[in-house]
């Protein structure tokens, strides 16, 4: 119920219920304002829970917002904020939350405890996975997925400041205010709606004013820093290395199309101010999950902060000072106070409601939430009616993010929590209630004093000035869990009580590790925020050892859920990774060429013809275009390095095998590069087009990597080297033009006709194309009489469509990847499905081109013992009347085709249209030994078995003639 | 005789505008990459003085014509002469460059580059190479609420693609 | 992770490309037998504290770096180009 009737509400739904709630409040502020307490069933057992917190720790209330495509699981209904038309529902519940089926589950508890799973499915093993499995998947959970694709809009970005200032309570504030005074670039992050925290949730003065009020202060003034920025609705999830901060932040305002639902920061500063508070953790009792019983904290939060009472006679159980705030605040509200009891016995309490001292809550009930509750005390035991009971087991201050890089908190005995170990990452300092202050006068202080030091760590001159505030001391008698019978919980998100701790101990689970992994404590959602400091302490207590030697598990980022459609934001669809493409791609769709990725590029498969009804037919009329006519291709994608400077010979020397050095200006030469452990990287023509000039040609797929190899050996093996290389890739289109005819088709084109005197075989230079200054290579991948030509990429589309145009008045026409490959096995020409990183220059018979007379990459390895000789699978070409596959392997011909009798596999296989002849290049033992010996394949994926004839992998004009002519 | 149309890297993709932001080509005719040889970095210098006006910038900087674009390179808009000192290579159709501009043209960014680009760290006149999204480029603030962005020319439809979306998250919020 | 480019100044893990060891930087001579090349191409410590290594600044300058950082306490203590290095 409401303290005050709201000025505005707005409607939302719960399970279709039609609520009233106000805009932005947390849902779970208006479900228990509608006098809603229960709003989820638990994780195994299914048992009734309501909310518990009002925050982001919340480990009850989880709820599915939306639905369809748009439906989020396992939302905190304690920082979802209403708005106008909200769909929320509960969860793991069936047919309802009032009347679950899987409660069952709740019946048979004793047999369900911790080790449940691993000592009972063991056996047979294979119902694990079909039937045990997926039974207790069903039986236990929190929300489900819709499991159609996220329609949402989700938004990365990075941000950079001096000071991050993680947190926005009064420590958080004061550090933001000071650091922000003097100067400094500050980002204030706070996974509220607001900043205040806490105090925007106590009824006390600062600075003479209500704490609200002064809050409403501060922020004016940081809002009116423009070195300040503020990030409300944004949690920052994780420390990393050099200042690196993970935020996860929930966009403000209505869901619209196009815009993000949560942005995922990556904040980068030179200090960082962790001010993240504490959090309030339960007492373990029997029964204390029942809907009703709430975090103390949380009670007067949603009173004073909301105008929300969780019930009309309110009870309060804990061991220390804060949780009488609960009591007083409410009480001062008008609600009625059923009774405080405080486990302490020298407590003095003046109050007009019932207190109980050295007393404890023994046991409580209600089915669907809390009616009363059993306590004990020195007067002996008594029944007290109430349906709220706040709870206080003290405070734990929020170090998460100091343990991210290893960091171990440090046990504080007087506080009875565990408190940041200083210098746990680097450049980061921690203030206030996170550092086990736990009064606002405290908080205000060490957040001003440790900004004032960061400050000047960073040149500057802060000034610090404090209002004052309550500096009450906090007092606390630790007390974990109550002693009895019944079950006594402790992770309520994952159903992990007291017994299940002291069963893991008992069954020698005594490391904390080990006693969160088998009894799941920790590992809900939440990642035991409430519930890790508890557990240790029970677990600390069943193995007899202290707290600190107990210590605690490993806080890992993210501190919060992230969605992973946030971290992956910009990644989906065409984010991906980046599209490239040639200028001739739009002359190139226009004729349905379907498209193939080539790395990041996208080439054509084949041009499709009317009354070509399979890819084979579109690709042998190719192919009979470069053997009979001339077919035109763009080869842009293949990568272009100019090479210049006074020693870029020698440089091509050392990467190449074979000498580039004695190459004549004007003239090109096929290249083979190895790695230095002697197997080929790359290979491709280079042509010279000075003294100190030359153009490289890589593959497609090896550009970077070519590139990023020779600025390797410039600038860390031979930076005595002069030479300078680029990727002039883009700068130049450049389209192959091949076959009988292509003289005879360039001679349209060029300024000047050609000749075989002036342009002879592996001739370069430069040509006047349509009046534009380009490059001409006269190299060919088809074995036919062939060019390359090149303009400046602005003219390529052009060029593009009037070498197709002439081709095709000449009976060619342009061709695709499919046919490319086919011209190129018919020659054996290899590609990287050859050189696939295992072959060596020896394996592709090329090692009489590693010369002699130099050093070069790869040299000294290639060399080595078991790199070369007859045991080496040797590249050879395939021949056989059927279909051939690329991947099979290589048997002679009678052997059993297994694996110990494998002598060798195919790479590339075609069907030769030329030769009418399927066709396969691959590696076979020995197997320049053994050419025209018959061998059988046998691909095991594609159930295919063949015989067919080794030969020279040259099928097609052995002795280069066409390409020469 | 038939002649060659030129086509511009974002022709048919530009411009784009949404709130407040737009995003243009930049024309490019002539531009060099220049990489001094080894000693030569003062000569080149002296050379483009006379010849340009000005001298090579630092690193991360642009000096008129001229802008450094990373390890011992540089970029030249316009012809050159610089024979035996640097190797010069024409890169007038290698870019795909644009404009971005805007009061939140930097907010648009911040989605998309991992560098610091605020306008105290980064004013008019830095250069830097870095990230866009997954590719390579080269970002100049030419404005107090503008920058010139270059990525290479095959990928100016990812470019732009990726800015639309920057955008169009910007101008939602 | 961050860098510090000597070119770029400190940027973020994703612009640089990882090589491994500095030892690259010691290519022994061609004739220098099979121990040293086995030793310079494949064998590596795998140190807890200290380590030097090659990144390339390959999303950014194209400088080629040698990393001093720590592997326990992911601590980079800088970076200077390779070609410096060498020479």
């Amino acid at each position: 119920m409401r303290l005050q009737a709201p000025e505005t509400t707005v409607s939302f739904t719960f399970d279709g219920r039609r609520l009233q709630g106000v805009p932005g409040e947390p849902v779970a502020a208006a479900l228990l304002a509608n006098d809603i307490r229960l709003v989820a069933r638990s994780f195994k057992y299914h048992r009734p829970r309501g909310v518990m917190s009002a925050g982001s720790e919340e480990q009850n209330a989880l709820v599915t917002v939306g639905r369809g495509a748009q439906a989020e699981p396992n939302v905190r209904a304690t920082t979802l904020e209403v708005s106008e038309g909200l769909e929320v529902s509960s969860q793991n519940a069936w047919p309802s939350l009032r009347h679950d089926m899987m409660a069952v589950n709740d019946l048979v508890s004793p047999f369900l405890g911790a080790g449940f799973y691993y000592k009972t499915f063991m056996w047979p093993r294979s119902f694990w996975e079909k039937l045990y499995e997926p039974v207790i998947r069903r039986a236990a959970g929190l929300g489900a997925l819709s499991g159609h694709t996220n329609p949402d809009d989700y938004e990365k970005a990075f941000a950079f400041c001096d000071v991050l200032v993680i947190g926005a309570g009064p420590a958080g504030l004061m550090a933001a205010l000071t650091a922000g005074r003097a100067g400094a670039d500050v980002i204030l992050a706070d996974e509220d709606t607001a900043m205040g925290g806490r105090l925007l949730r106590e009824k006390e003065d600062v600075d003479g004013m209500p704490a609200a009020d002064w809050v409403a202060q501060a922020v004016a003034e940081l809002a009116a820093l423009p070195n300040v920025r503020m990030m409300t609705r944004t949690t920052v999830t994780g420390a990393y290395d050099q200042g690196t901060y993970g935020a996860l932040e929930r966009v403000a305002g209505p869901r619209k199309a196009g815009k993000p639902l949560e942005c995922f920061w990556r904040i980068v500063a030179k200090r960082a101010i962790l001010c993240a508070g504490a959090l309030e953790r339960p007492i373990a009792f029997p029964d204390n999950d029942r809907p009703g019983i709430m975090m103390a904290s949380a009670v007067r939060a949603y009173a004073n902060r909301w105008g929300v009472v969780c019930g009309k006679s309110v009870a309060i159980f804990c061991n220390n000072d804060d949780a009488h705030r609960t009591a007083r605040d409410l009480a001062a509200a008008g609600v009625k106070i059923a009774a405080v009891i405080d486990s302490r016995d020298d407590v003095q309490i003046e109050a007009d409601y019932p207190v109980f001292t050295g007393a404890q809550v023994i046991a409580t009930k209600g089915r669907h939430g809390l009616e009363s509750i059993t306590i004990t005390h020195a007067g002996g035991t008594r029944s007290i009616r109430t349906d709220c009971l706040a709870m206080s087991g003290g405070w734990n201050p929020t170090v998460h993010l100091t343990c991210h890089m290893n960091g171990r908190p440090t046990w504080r005995e007087d506080i009875a929590s565990f408190v940041p170990t200083p210098d746990s990452i680097p450049d980061m300092v921690t203030a206030g209630a996170c550092n086990g202050v736990f009064n606002t006068a405290g908080c205000l202080a060490e957040g001003a004093q440790v900004a004032a030091d960061v400050a000047t760590g960073l040149g500057l001159e802060p000034k610090v000035t404090l209002p004052v505030a309550d500096d009450s001391a906090y007092a606390i008698s630790p007390l974990w869990a109550v002693a009895g019978k019944g079950r006594k919980w402790i992770d309520f998100q994952n159903d992990v009580h007291v017994k299940d701790i002291r069963l893991a101990a008992q069954e020698n689970f005594r490391s904390v590790e080990h006693m969160k992994r088998y009894t799941t404590q920790g590992m809900a959602p939440d990642q035991g925020k409430s519930s890790n400091v508890v557990a240790l302490a029970v677990l600390a207590d069943a193995t007899g050892r202290g707290i600190p030697e107990t210590g605690t598990t490993t806080f890992r980022p993210p501190y919060v859920p992230v969605a992973i459609a946030a971290m992956g934001a910009g990644s989906q669809g065409k984010g991906f990774a980046p599209e490239r493409f040639t200028t001739s791609h739009k002359a190139t769709v226009a004729r349905g060429a379907p498209m193939i990725e080539a790395g990041l590029w996208y080439r054509p498969s084949y041009f499709p013809q009317t009354g070509e009804t399979h890819w084979r037919q579109s690709c042998d009329r190719e192919v009979g275009y470069v053997r009979g006519a001339v077919g035109v291709c763009d080869v842009s994608t293949l990568g272009k390095i100019d090479i210049q400077g006074p020693d870029a010979a020698a440089l091509l020397d050392f990467v190449y095998t074979n000498m580039f050095s004695t190459l004549k200006v004007g003239r090109v030469r096929y290249g083979l590069m190895l790695r230095e452990d002697g197997h080929v990287l790359d290979d491709g023509t280079t042509a010279r087009l000075g003294a100190q000039h030359f153009v490289m040609t890589t593959t497609t797929a090896a550009a970077g990597l070519v590139m990023r190899h020779l600025e390797f050996v410039l600038q860390v093996l031979r930076p005595d080297l002069d030479a300078k290389v680029v990727s002039v890739t883009e700068q130049w289109a450049q389209f192959a033009v091949a076959g009988p005819k292509a003289r005879e088709l360039l001679n349209a084109v060029l300024d000047q006709a050609l000749d075989d005197q002036t342009w002879p075989f592996m001739a370069c230079g430069p040509v006047g194309v349509a009046g534009v200054p380009g490059r001409l290579f006269r190299i060919s991948f088809s074995g036919e009489h062939a060019y390359e030509v090149a303009v400046p990429s602005r003219y390529g589309e052009s060029l593009f469509r009037m070498l197709v145009a002439q081709a095709e008045v000449m009976g060619g026409g342009p061709y695709g990847m499919e046919a490319l490959n086919v011209l190129r096995i018919e020659k054996g020409f290899i590609t990287h499905a050859e050189i696939h990183g295992r072959t060596t220059a020896f394996d592709i018979g090329m090692e009489r081109m590693v010369s002699a007379k130099k050093d070069c990459i790869g040299k000294a390895a290639a060399a080595r013992p078991g790199l070369v000789g007859d045991d080496r699978q040797q590249l050879v070409g395939l021949r056989a009347k059927d279909t051939l596959t690329a991947g099979a392997h290589l048997f002679e011909k009678d052997a059993a085709a297994v694996r110990v009798n494998s002598q060798g596999y195919t790479t590339s296989v075609c069907y030769s249209p030329t030769l009418d002849m399927h066709l396969a290049l691959g590696f076979l033992k020995n197997g320049r030994a053994r050419h025209g010996e018959v061998i059988t394949l046998r691909d095991h994926l594609r159930d295919v078995t063949r015989e067919a004839e080794v030969c020279d992998p040259v099928f097609f004009d052995p002795t280069g003639g066409r390409a020469r002519g | 005789m038939v002649s060659l149309i030129s086509l511009s890297p974002c022709a048919g993709l530009l411009p784009l505008s949404e709130g407040g932001v737009t995003v243009t080509e930049v024309p490019v005719d002539r531009l060099w990459s220049v990489a001094p040889f080894a000693g030569q970095q003062k000569a080149v210098s002296a050379a483009l003085k006379d010849q340009l006006g000005v001298t090579l910038p630092t690193v991360n900087r642009r000096g008129g014509a001229v802008t450094w674009f990373g390890h011992g390179t540089y970029l030249v808009a316009g012809d050159v002469a610089l024979d035996g000192l640097a190797a010069v290579t024409d890169q007038s159709d290698g870019w795909a460059t644009v404009r971005i501009a805007g009061q939140r043209a930097e907010d648009v960014l911040a989605r998309l580059v991992p560098v610091d680009l605020r306008a105290a760290v980064f004013k008019t006149n830095h250069s830097a190479r870095t990230m866009l999204g997954h590719m390579s480029v080269a970002i100049t603030r030419v404005g107090p609420d503008a920058f010139e962005v270059m990525v290479m020319r095959s990928m100016a439809v990812t470019l732009v693609h990726d800015l639309q979306v920057a955008l169009r998250g910007v101008a939602a919020r | 992770m961050r860098i510090n480019c000597p070119n770029c100044g400190e940027r973020d893990r994703r612009e640089f490309y990882y090589q491994g060891d500095a030892v690259a930087l010691e290519r022994p001579a061609e004739d220098a037998g099979l121990a040293a090349w086995d030793d310079y191409l494949h064998n590596r410590d795998n140190p807890a504290g200290d380590t030097r290594d090659l990144w390339f600044h390959e999303a950014g300058c194209g400088a080629w770096l040698v990393v001093d950082r720590n592997t326990v306490t992911h601590a980079v203590h800088g970076a200077v180009l390779a070609e410096k290095v060498k020479t």
